[in-house]
């Protein structure tokens, strides 16, 4: 006769202790990690925030730069940074929507379009300098905008649009292709499979993927220290050919000063710049709420 | 689901951002009027001006344009910071009427200039006094010559121990912080200490003075040099060098050594380079140079740096008479 194999219950609960021991430690270490960076970034808060709140008032909004530390201020540069926005935000969305839609939908999927596919990724890696330099060639150089709010759109736009790019081509590409199909069999044209049935159902991850890349473009600094945006500027911008600066020039002076007054400043301007950026990176998530629920 | 309903919805918000900002200049949209024209007659100008140049000499235009903009509101001033290199390369494409300096122009720039066919003054704005530092703790550097400065941050080729420049001296390893090369500090201390030697090769570099601050407080064997205005600014937290120049005796730089010239060789004049034809042909320009010469001494004082005799500035007031 066969022996059978009988659970042995003890060996098991021996062998359950270790498992859940296991877990616990697993669990320990992700908590530990976890902990790790919300203990940095709360340390980054406290600091700012206690440095920079006292200076937070009305008066800080509404000043321009000054070489007064308790009469300066950010009007210039929020505003500044809206114009901007305003450029990137429409030029990055077209395009960068464009070209997704293109790739996926009708490229031919061939060497060339996977040439294309790999050149885009590797640009979502370049440093932003490069931007810079790039922007300084071409839009302020050779197509006479100079240090405007359209030069600096521009570059910002081509900073953040490979981000966009792949963020819209994975939404594109998650669309369920029954969908799709349906939509062709009841005799709809391919623009209008793409225009009604594509971009409504791929929408929710294109704008949570675009608002993101334009929160970069929100605090990115070198790009526009390499395309010459001056830093005191007491006037607002009447037009996009106009000079302007933006809120992380006037931190980054503010930073690079001998007086510690001026240091506050800079933690002052570093919470607005992280309220703007906390604000952009809700409207993505209430819109993906938004549009999911549908 | 109502497609197009979707659509203009998606468009909405995407661009609600958009919308929102640009009606809030869209009536001045069109404003690009003769802003060029200075009003004649009147002592209200107009036009833009745009300065760039020089981080170290940027709270002395920033101070200035403030206080002329509160004369003249139509004249739209932007000061920028890229750098004294940086600013002269705009300078020389016609990018800027002003260009701000820590150093005097460097022959190349001068020979760029000539070939943009623009011809410039050079104005003198303030004095600054390069100041070298070292730790608090640092109980035996007690003051430096020229030659020992050189031998310290000239590259060798091996690390040097402060023993290895004065007798006596601790051996232990010297760290370096300076100002990156782009600066006009940079080129100066090049040029009067290195001698366009290769800097040592272990020196920490940085476009942000305040990181050489913080290097040279938190490292006992650490050195560094900045503008007077950063030693100022953190006279407990430092120990400043006396440095022994051609007149053979120690001297601290203080807002006196820097005035008179004896902290040598290492005070040094800021500049500002203005493009003459903008002079003559832009009232604004002019009315604006006219300030700063009127109001620099006062305004840089204000901003950490030391005024020069009030004779410089009232010679250069009339070489601008000349210009106009």
């Amino acid at each position: 006769m066969e022996k059978v194999e009988r659970i042995n219950s003890e060996e098991m609960v021996g062998r359950i202790d270790g498992r859940l021991a296991k877990n616990k430690v697993v669990k320990g270490l992700f908590f530990a990690a976890t902990a790790f960076t919300s203990i940095i970034l709360i340390v980054l808060l406290v600091r700012i925030i206690s440095q920079g709140a006292p200076y937070l008032s009305w008066d800080f909004l509404q000043n321009f730069a000054s070489r007064r530390p308790e009469q300066a201020g950010i009007k210039a540069a929020v505003i500044g940074t809206i114009w901007m926005m305003a450029v990137v935000i429409p030029s990055a969305a077209i395009f960068g929507v464009g070209t997704a839609i293109y790739l996926e939908e009708y490229a031919k999927k061939n060497a060339v379009t996977r040439w294309i596919q790999m050149n885009i990724s590797n640009l979502a890696g370049v440093p932003s300098v490069v931007f810079g330099l790039l922007g300084l060639t071409i839009f302020v150089r050779l197509f006479g905008f100079g240090n405007s709010i359209l030069a600096a759109g521009f570059t910002m736009a081509l900073l953040v649009l490979p981000v966009i790019i792949v963020a819209a081509q994975e939404a594109i590409r998650a669309v369920p292709g029954e969908i799709k199909e349906a939509s062709y069999g009841l005799g709809a044209t391919k623009w209008q499979t793409i225009s009604r049935v594509v971009l409504p159902y791929a929408l929710p991850g294109i704008l949570t993927g675009s608002i993101l890349a334009f929160s970069r473009a929100v605090g990115e600094t070198a790009p526009l220290v390499v395309i010459g945006i001056p830093t005191f500027v007491a006037f607002l911008p009447s037009g996009i050919f106009d000079s302007f600066t933006a809120l992380p020039m006037q931190i980054y002076n503010w930073t690079s000063r001998p007086q510690i007054e001026f240091h506050n400043l800079a933690a002052a301007g570093i919470i607005v710049l992280l309220v703007v950026l906390i604000l952009m990176n809700s409207v993505a998530v209430w819109i993906r709420n938004r549009f999911q629920s549908r | 689901m109502k497609p197009v309903k979707v659509l203009t919805l998606s468009a909405l918000l995407g661009s609600a951002l958009v919308l929102g900002a640009c009606n809030g200049g869209a009536d001045a949209e069109p404003g690009k009027e003769d802003t060029e024209q200075a009003e004649t007659g009147d002592a209200q100008l107009q036009g833009e001006i745009s300065v760039d140049g020089s981080s170290t000499v940027y709270p002395i235009m920033e101070a200035v344009s403030e206080e002329f903009m509160m004369e003249q509101p139509d004249v739209k001033v932007t000061v920028g910071l890229s750098g004294t290199g940086g600013g002269f390369e705009k300078f020389v494409a016609g990018e800027t009427v002003m260009s701000n300096a820590s150093r005097p122009i460097k022959d190349e720039e001068a020979a760029a200039l000539k070939e943009a066919g623009i011809e410039y003054t050079e104005l003198e704005l303030a004095y600054d006094g390069l100041s070298v530092a070292v730790n608090k703790d640092n109980d035996w550097v007690d003051q430096l010559t020229v030659d020992e400065l050189k031998k310290m941050w000239v590259d060798n080729g091996k690390a040097k121990k402060w023993s290895d420049i004065r007798e006596g001296w601790p051996e232990e390893e010297i760290k370096f912080y300076s100002p990156g090369t782009d600066s006009g500090t940079y080129d100066y201390f090049n040029e009067v200490i290195l001698e366009e030697a290769q800097i040592d090769k272990s020196a920490t570099l940085s476009e942000d003075d305040n990181v050489l601050v913080q290097g040279v407080t938190g490292d006992k064997n650490a050195i560094a040099y900045f503008g007077y205005a950063y030693y100022l600014e953190n006279k407990d937290s430092m120990k400043v060098v006396p440095i022994v120049g051609e007149s053979g005796e120690a001297v601290e730089p203080t807002h006196e050594t820097i005035e008179s010239g004896e902290y040598a060789p290492l005070s040094r004049p800021l500049f500002t380079y203005v493009s003459n034809k903008a002079i003559k042909e832009d009232e604004a320009v002019a009315g604006y140079v006219q300030f700063l010469l009127e109001n620099a001494g006062v305004l840089s004082e204000d901003v950490g740096y030391v005024s020069l005799p009030q004779e410089k500035y009232d010679e250069q007031i009339s070489t601008l008479e000349g210009l106009k």
